[in-house]
């Protein structure tokens, strides 16, 4: 049988996790093909639909990740994200989807090893987890 | 100290003596409109009618079980500019808590408005509304009130208050600057009113209304129904999750569902001019249905509607007020209040946040503490 390789969808910002991605690559930092990175200018932009879509169509995780607190560079879109993950959170475990699916980090433009690092333990964690109900069964 | 009167009841109809009371309120002169359920002349339906003249409240029946859509929208548009007068409007209390919803998202202001809210003892469905009132004629009203404060709500077999309002434990109009209180009153001889803020005690004032007491046997009324209705309302939680409570549960839950939209048009509190779910984002091109379709075999169509109740759950379970319009609207009987409120049960909860209570509670989207959910965070 060959192994379950998860499929995750991570939201970064453009001004500090999608930076610390370059600098991994850069770095010839190693990170699983696992992740499908999306830029995102700020993670404050990052309505739930974008989650759910990405849940819907059979990502098996999803990543949010930006700057630290303090450090958004429009001030507080990070504190709203996690404003709306914590909803998510609520919401989709009531339908069996296991919360940590959901990730929220916070990594920095210099982080890059932290990146490859925090990308490594993820895939690991949700390739635990199986594949998403969404995967195999008909959404509607 | 809030100002309580009675308004006197004749002939056990209670209707009538709520009638003769606002158009008393209206003949005052100091309030330009009142925005009231009323029948109309066709098929005797029941809806919100805007008046300004006393004598065009003849058939004004704020007590039918019935509220055709969650009137907090009408308010809405009617607060959004000044108008230069006042306007009193009668809701049901979820209704003003939708209202204060709207307010606090700056859809609607409360300057020149004037809220009066009945004890709410629920309402049917708007097609089950009109067999019921088919069968009793000018009496309906009165024949539900009678039954439903003895806590018989179905009168005719198979037509009963909505699951919405069976499980609702917010019946008393808090928020209202007018209360017409029925509970634990003596129906037959008068009616409680009650002025909750400075606002309705202007309005009692002018009245010369005779002062009363609170009934005595107003507190153990309501706290009765509150307790029947949480028990019921936490019946229906553990129904509704058991049969919801995986992807496949859930899609069978919804499988009805036809993309229409009008539970979001009939949801009071989802205000968004344009839905993101009928903008050509959704407008999908063609060769994209066939590519999800080829990814399993088959997909239904429309697509997205799981996604659709997902988003507006991610987007307004917080605001819900349980009012019910959405299985109201809905035309393939989808139990989507108790779906609803299930959800927002959970999300207001994890904010501390009751939807429609107070105007000075923000609403949770809306705001954001630096030191908070720090559990959230991270990948441990
Ligand atoms: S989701 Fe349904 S019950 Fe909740 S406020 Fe909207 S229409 Fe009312
Ligand atoms: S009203 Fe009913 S059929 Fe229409 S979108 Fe809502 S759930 Fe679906
Ligand atoms: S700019 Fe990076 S999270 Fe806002």
């Amino acid at each position: 049988m060959t192994e379950f390789e998860p499929n995750i969808i991570a939201f970064v910002c453009n001004w500090c996790t999608y930076t610390a991605a370059d600098l991994a690559g850069t770095s010839r930092q190693s990170y699983p093909k696992n992740m499908r990175l999306v830029r995102v200018m700020c993670t404050g932009m990052v309505d739930s639909q974008y989650i759910i879509k990405a849940f819907m169509e059979g990502a098996d995780g999803v990543l949010v990740s930006g700057c630290h607190p303090g450090d958004c560079h429009y001030i507080n879109g990070n504190y709203k994200a996690r404003r709306r993950m914590k909803m998510l959170k609520e919401i989709l475990p009531l339908f069996g989807f296991e919360p940590q699916r959901l990730r929220l980090t916070w990594i920095g433009a210099s982080d890059g090893i932290q990146f490859a690092e925090t990308m490594r333990e993820l895939t690991e964690q949700v390739r635990v987890l199986g594949p998403s109900q969404a995967k195999s069964g008909m959404v509607l | 100290m809030a100002i309580t009167a009675k308004i006197n009841v004749k002939d056990n109809d209670i209707s009538a003596a709520i009638r003769e009371f606002f158009i008393s309120v209206l003949d005052t002169e100091d309030v330009s409109a009142i925005l009231i359920p009323q029948h109309l002349p066709m098929k005797k339906m029941l809806m919100p009618t805007l008046v300004t003249d006393p004598q065009k409240l003849e058939t004004a029946d704020p007590l039918a079980p019935c509220f055709p859509m969650n009137a907090a929208r009408l308010v809405s548009r009617l607060t959004r500019k000044p108008i230069g007068g006042k306007i009193l409007v009668v809701l049901r209390p979820c209704e003003i808590r939708a209202f204060y919803e709207l307010v606090k998202l700056n859809q609607g202001t409360m300057d020149e408005l004037i809220i009066a809210g009945v004890d709410c003892l629920g309402a049917y469905k708007n097609s089950d509304y009109l067999r019921f009132l088919k069968q009793h004629g000018d009496k309906a009203t009165e024949i539900f009130y009678q039954n439903a404060l003895n806590g018989k709500t179905e009168i005719t077999e198979g037509i009963d208050i909505s699951p919405a309002c069976k499980s609702c434990e917010n019946p008393i109009p808090e928020g209202a600057d007018i209360l017409i209180g029925l509970l634990g009153a003596d129906i037959s001889n008068h009616l409680m009113i009650q002025a909750q803020s400075p606002k309705g005690e202007a309005v009692l004032k002018r009245l010369n209304l005779s002062e009363a007491e609170e009934p005595s046997s107003r507190k153990e009324a309501v706290s009765a129904l509150i307790s029947k209705r949480s028990s019921y309302r936490d019946e229906i939680f553990l129904k509704t999750h058991e049969a919801t409570d995986t992807l496949d549960k859930l899609n069978n839950y919804l499988a009805n569902c036809v993309n229409c939209y009008n539970c979001r048009v009939a949801c009071p509190v989802c205000y968004c001019k344009e839905c993101v779910f009928v903008t050509d984002v959704f407008n999908h091109e063609p060769y994209q249905y066939i590519k999800w379709a080829k990814r399993k075999g088959m997909i239904k169509m429309p697509a997205d509607t799981v996604f659709y109740h997902l988003t507006r759950m991610a987007h307004i379970s917080a605001a819900c007020v349980g009012c019910g319009q959405c299985s109201n609207a809905c035309p393939n009987d989808i139990p989507l209040a108790e779906l609803f409120r299930m959800v927002a049960w959970q999300t207001q909860k994890a904010f501390d946040y009751t939807a429609g209570k107070s105007l000075d509670e923000k609403p949770p989207l809306s705001v954001f503490r630096e030191d908070e959910f720090q559990e959230i965070v991270g990948i441990k």
